[in-house]
């Protein structure tokens, strides 16, 4: 069984994944787009959840979650299914190959064969597509890698089984059928739409107002768990922001893209506009992890860096906050 | 960012042939896919994580030579995980994971028991009750 489908590289793992199942179906669908009308920009600071022995940081939200919103909004209907049985599992996506159906499925990222060993964390979001089966070998498109790759049928349980934080449970996801026409602008205005109201939130762990709050922990961590611990949580912070899939600048690139091309798309000048200036925004993004790198360099400068770097952090917020409520007007009811 | 900035600091993705794609601007200001082969400002940051987990399975495989811990708390800080991962991935609750830790419960532990972690971590039996190299 081997489907030709099209392998197509990508920044994240979702966006490739939605991406590319679309294109095999004939739809063209670039990543900035999917990404957009999936509201995949965020921000979200969880202190309470420790990851890697740091707090939670997250530049996207929940897994699956830009998929569920893209197919809601363009109106595509999603089979998704979860197994407790590993034989059952692997059952259903052999049938589902023999059919000739590429499938999507949730992986863990420790148990995964072509990864650099630095990579191999304990991650169970990771997406990826099958698309086809031979001699006991699964064909692998994984959307984040330059080019195709293969697992075992061993190695494939492993990773759709892995267990931890949001376990995969063999979750595997096709498209079921596909409306005859989109409405894009409608898609494209409702994406916009709700990650500025996501940015915006009035909560204190989500958008500008969770980078304010971070800004004012790194004041206040030097003092409270020591230099170590606090480079280590910006260390996590960099590699949430920067770390495979982003596109660079915490996805503001990509949602810059997606602004130039929906501007474009629609006519919309102002969107063009607004996409140069988050352009701006993501350099200054880029320029605070470059600031965070600077610490391990030079371990023993001045202590008045942390503050320097709550300042920048306070003022991307002031920024980003300035730019959605305009980007709010702009994209109008 | 534009096209010509993205940086190409040959990161441990390198190693694999493997690049990530940056969005960046072309000259005419148009946003393009761009393969990176790494920033350097990243590779540090995921080295002082490294660094941090290398610590960890230094100090624990000291505390098992000691005779504090059993080989078991090696194995899991070697294979990156936390007691709620580890206990999950054998099916043993958490606390009953941590007093296998004691190097005096683990060597009454049952071969069946044994067999449930050593699968988890992928080794045998006799690799993880032999001393750790």
């Amino acid at each position: 069984m081997n489907i030709a489908f099209e392998h197509r590289q990508s920044a994240h793992c979702e966006n490739g994944v939605i991406s590319n199942l679309l294109n095999h179906q004939g739809v063209t669908l670039s990543e900035p787009m999917v990404f957009g009308i999936g509201s995949g920009l965020f921000f979200v600071y969880l202190p309470f959840l420790k990851v890697n022995f740091a707090p939670g940081f997250s530049f996207r939200p929940m897994p699956g979650h830009i998929f569920r919103k893209l197919a809601k909004r363009l109106g595509i209907k999603v089979k998704h299914q979860r197994f407790s049985s590993p034989e059952k599992a692997a059952a259903v996506l052999d049938a589902k190959l023999r059919e000739g159906v590429p499938v999507g499925l949730q992986v863990g990222v420790y148990h995964l064969t072509y990864f650099p060993d630095e990579y191999r964390f304990h991650f169970n979001a990771h997406n990826l597509v099958v698309y086809g089966k031979e001699t006991n070998e699964y064909l692998i498109s994984d959307p984040v890698m330059d080019y195709t790759t293969r697992l075992s049928e061993q190695e494939l349980e492993r990773v759709r089984f892995a267990k931890g934080a949001l376990p995969p449970k063999g979750h595997l996801y096709y498209l079921e059928r596909l409306p005859e026409r989109f409405d894009l602008e409608k898609a494209i205005k409702k994406g916009i739409r709700q990650t500025c109201n996501d940015m915006l939130a009035p909560v204190p762990i989500v958008g500008v107002r969770a980078m304010r709050w971070v800004a004012s922990k790194i004041r206040k961590w030097p003092t409270t768990i020591g230099v170590k611990k606090t480079n280590h949580y910006l260390g996590q912070l960099v590699r949430m922001q920067e770390e495979i899939g982003t596109g660079g600048g915490g996805f503001r690139f990509i949602y810059a893209a997606f602004l130039q091309e929906a501007g474009t798309l629609l006519g919309n000048q102002a969107l063009v506009a607004r996409s140069a200036e988050l352009t701006a925004i993501g350099d200054a993004w880029r320029d605070f992890a470059l600031d965070i790198s600077r610490i391990y360099k030079n371990r023993d400068a001045t202590d008045d860096r942390y503050e320097k770097l709550a300042d920048s952090l306070a003022s991307l917020a002031d920024r980003e906050q300035r730019f959605f409520s305009q980007l709010k007007k702009d994209i109008g009811r | 960012m534009n096209k010509h900035d993205v940086p190409q600091d040959n990161g441990s993705l390198a190693k694999k042939n493997v690049h990530e794609l940056c969005y960046a601007l072309d000259e005419q200001g148009r946003y393009v896919t761009v393969a990176s082969s790494g920033w350097e400002a990243k590779t540090l940051a995921l080295n002082e994580s490294l660094e941090l987990i290398e610590e960890r399975i230094a100090a624990t495989k000291q505390a098992v030579a000691a005779g504090q811990l059993s080989p078991i708390a090696y194995y899991m800080e070697l294979h990156r995980m936390d007691l709620p991962l580890l206990a999950s991935y054998v099916g043993i609750h958490r606390w009953f994971v941590k007093r296998h830790f004691q190097p005096k419960r683990f060597r009454s532990l049952k071969t069946r028991t044994l067999r449930k972690y050593a699968t988890a971590f992928g080794i045998t039996i006799e690799q993880l009750k032999s001393p750790i190299s």
